[in-house]
């Protein structure tokens, strides 16, 4: 059995894809650093991130098949699900050894189960888009924590820097413990460890907040409450579209339970 | 004493409810250089409320006083129920707000009529212009055009606004006569009229100048009132077929009757919504919309309502067995959209996986076919299964029944016991 181990990155990964075709060595396990375990009858090939190398794997997905395909790739990876590394190389052996386009092949498994995780994965950052809630800051900065399943955060971007072009917002992955940081400008990766903020419940200190953001969080709560229809409620399919494990950062959901 | 801020929105958020249209998708604007917010087109929900139903919008009414005096409406003029009037600066402040802090996708704007039509659409108007060309705001308006408003106000509410709609809420003009005497079914036309033709103008001109204004890029939408009447779903879906073909409309809301007014004896006595009615109406207008279904084939002269059982699809498979089993492999994708528990996505992946090799049922399954279902309907590329040629569609819908049983369902509702003592 051999197990390639890389160093957890993107880059890393299509390294690792390159060296298997490189040295005509085929991996039955892709394993990132941190998460290796010793296996006494396998042989452990250690492979060392070079941009270039995983440049010409890239263009070669590309090539073959389309930049569409290159970006599920990458979606994929950010799922961090455990073995997504051997899935992934699976697909992208089955793309590269292939005359024809092979993503629509929905009866082979390795395809099925790459686009399930896509799906889930594109499903996770819509997700984010939906329920990130910011506060706003006493210097004007909005602050939104958020706990995405998968590593997710950098897909929404666009959207918010779109969206949101006039203001300064922070959008924060408490999870994975880094976050993205809009300036009016560009937007660049911060990581925070600042004691105004409590990571646990994701809220900003009373007296670091906007004097209004307390009064409009109760305000929008007002709202949430009284546009419920009493009669028609139906807390089964409440859940099935707001999950629980969201709840914890949205003021409508954990409101009166501060007071 | 001025009221409160959030009591005001109390009240006008607690009378907008009523009013289901919730979609913040169609719409293609983009932010512009020194403002906020835009659309995305596909829409995104934001909230839900613990009925079930998503906040993509601020759903408010300008103003819960009304002329009007109907039967269904919980703001009608003689009931006594706290009022309250927003001001443009307070809709403008809570919209800019909550939209900054991504709690919702923009704005929706109904009202109560104050004095007559054109006084309550021109304030409406107000309320957009204001968050259009002084906050720089891009984000949803999704304004209601008051029946009896004039034709310049509309045009001037499709400039700022996304979508606006007129609501018909009753499905038959005598019934709406009976219940909103103060409405006719001309006045809520003639501004669907209106907005449909300004629509069509507006595609024209855009096609000759790019940068003209758009209007009302998301289309119309309007929302009937269901069980308040005795109209039939026969009845409603011709009346949502002829919207859809002859307004354009992009959406028809269903509204179960909730009993707000009770004590009017025009009204039914009941006392729940009709929410399993409601459902299948909504399953056979996504049937007219997206699975090429005819409104005859759902409903007919002699089938007027829909089956609450079953969905409207597997209703339309058991009176036509005629039709099944379908080659998955081979038919049409029109076809497969036909068979029960083959919905758009999986006829889509299944057209596209077929190209590689046969499918069989471990594969349809693992796509997303619901085998529960669609397996009385098809052959595929396995040993012939037991279909609907071999059984009577009476016991194929009780297996299916049962098979779908949850335990909340219980199987009581199919299986009962015989009573010892018969009275």
């Amino acid at each position: 059995m051999n197990i390639f181990l890389y160093d957890g990155t993107f880059e890393g990964f299509l390294s690792a894809v390159f060296y298997a075709y490189a040295r005509k060595v085929f991996p039955d396990k892709i394993c990132g650093n941190n998460l290796f375990q010793k296996d006494m009858f396998a042989e452990e090939f250690t492979v060392y991130t070079n941009t270039e190398y995983a440049q010409r794997v890239w263009n070669g997905i590309e090539k073959k098949a389309s930049k569409f395909i290159c970006q599920k790739v990458f979606r994929v990876f950010l799922s961090e699900m455990s073995d997504v590394e051997m899935l992934l190389f699976d697909y992208i052996k089955l793309t590269l050894g292939s005359r024809f386009s092979i993503d629509e092949d929905y009866s082979n498994s390795t395809v099925l189960e790459f686009n399930n995780i896509y799906k889930k994965v594109t499903r996770e950052a819509q997700k984010v888009v939906m329920f990130v809630r910011f506060q706003k800051t006493a210097d004007g900065i909005y602050f939104a924590p958020f706990d995405p399943a998968y590593n997710v955060l950098s897909l929404t971007i666009n959207h918010f820097k779109e969206r949101f072009a006039d203001q300064q917002w922070v959008i924060y992955d408490t999870r994975r413990n880094y976050g993205f940081y809009y300036n009016l400008h560009d937007v660049e990766e911060v990581r925070i460890s600042d004691s105004n903020i409590n990571f646990f419940t994701g809220k900003v200190n009373k007296d670091a907040m906007d004097d209004s953001e307390l009064n409009f969080q109760e305000i929008w709560n007002c709202y949430y409450q009284s546009t419920t229809i009493k009669e028609r409620k139906n807390l089964k399919l409440h859940k099935q579209f707001l999950p629980k494990r969201f709840w914890k950062y949205l003021p409508e959901k954990n409101f009166l339970e501060d007071r | 004493m001025p009221i409160p801020i959030a009591e005001k929105l109390k009240i006008l958020a607690g009378a907008a409810k009523y009013d289901v249209s919730c979609a913040s998708s169609g719409s293609k604007r983009t932010n512009s250089a020194q403002g906020f917010g835009n659309a995305t087109y596909g829409g995104i929900c934001h909230s839900f409320t613990e009925d079930g139903r998503c906040i993509s919008l601020l759903k408010v009414m300008l103003t819960n006083y009304c002329i009007n005096d109907c039967a269904y409406c919980i703001s009608r003029s003689s009931n006594d129920i706290p009022r309250a009037t927003f001001t443009v600066k307070e809709l403008v402040t809570l919209t800019s707000e909550f939209y900054r802090r991504n709690y919702i996708e923009g704005l929706f704007l109904s009202s109560g009529i104050l004095k007559n039509a054109d006084y309550t659409m021109e304030r409406m108007v107000a309320v957009a212009k204001e968050l259009r060309l002084n906050e720089h705001y891009n984000g949803y308006i999704h304004l209601k055009a008051i029946p009896g408003a004039s034709r310049k106000l509309i045009h001037e509410a499709g400039l700022y606004a996304d979508r606006l709609s007129v609501n018909m809420e009753i499905a038959s003009e005598p019934n709406l006569k009976m219940l909103a005497p103060q409405k006719d079914y001309n006045s809520i036309l003639t501004p669907m009229h209106v907005i449909k033709d300004e629509i069509v103008q507006n595609a024209e001109e855009r096609r000759k100048f790019r940068r003209a204004p758009r209007f009302s890029p998301a289309g119309q939408s309007t929302q009937l009132i269901i069980g308040a009447t005795n109209d039939t779903d026969y009845r409603i879906l011709n009346v949502a077929t002829n919207l859809y073909k002859g307004q354009n409309l992009k959406r028809v809301y269903y509204s179960g009757y909730l009993p707000v007014n009770s004590y009017d004896n025009r009204l039914p006595a009941i006392v729940s919504p009709p929410l399993k009615r409601e459902n299948r109406l909504y399953q056979a207008d996504w049937l007219l919309r997206f699975y090429y279904f005819s409104v005859d084939e759902i409903v007919n002269p002699t089938h007027q309502l829909l089956d609450l059982d079953v969905d409207p699809k597997l209703a339309y498979a058991l009176r036509n067995p005629h039709l099944f089993p379908i080659d998955v492999n081979t038919a049409s994708y029109e076809l497969l959209l036909r068979v029960p528990g083959i919905g758009v996505k999986s006829a889509q992946i299944i057209v596209r996986a077929r190209r590689y090799r046969k499918l069989n049922v471990t594969n349809l399954k693992k796509i997303g076919v619901v085998l529960k279902r669609a397996r009385y309907f098809i052959v595929c590329n396995e040993l012939p299964n037991v279909t609907i040629q071999d059984l009577k569609p009476e016991s194929v819908k009780r297996q299916i029944m049962l098979s779908e049983t949850t335990p909340r369902r219980t199987k009581k509702e199919l299986y009962t016991q015989l009573e010892l003592f018969p009275h």
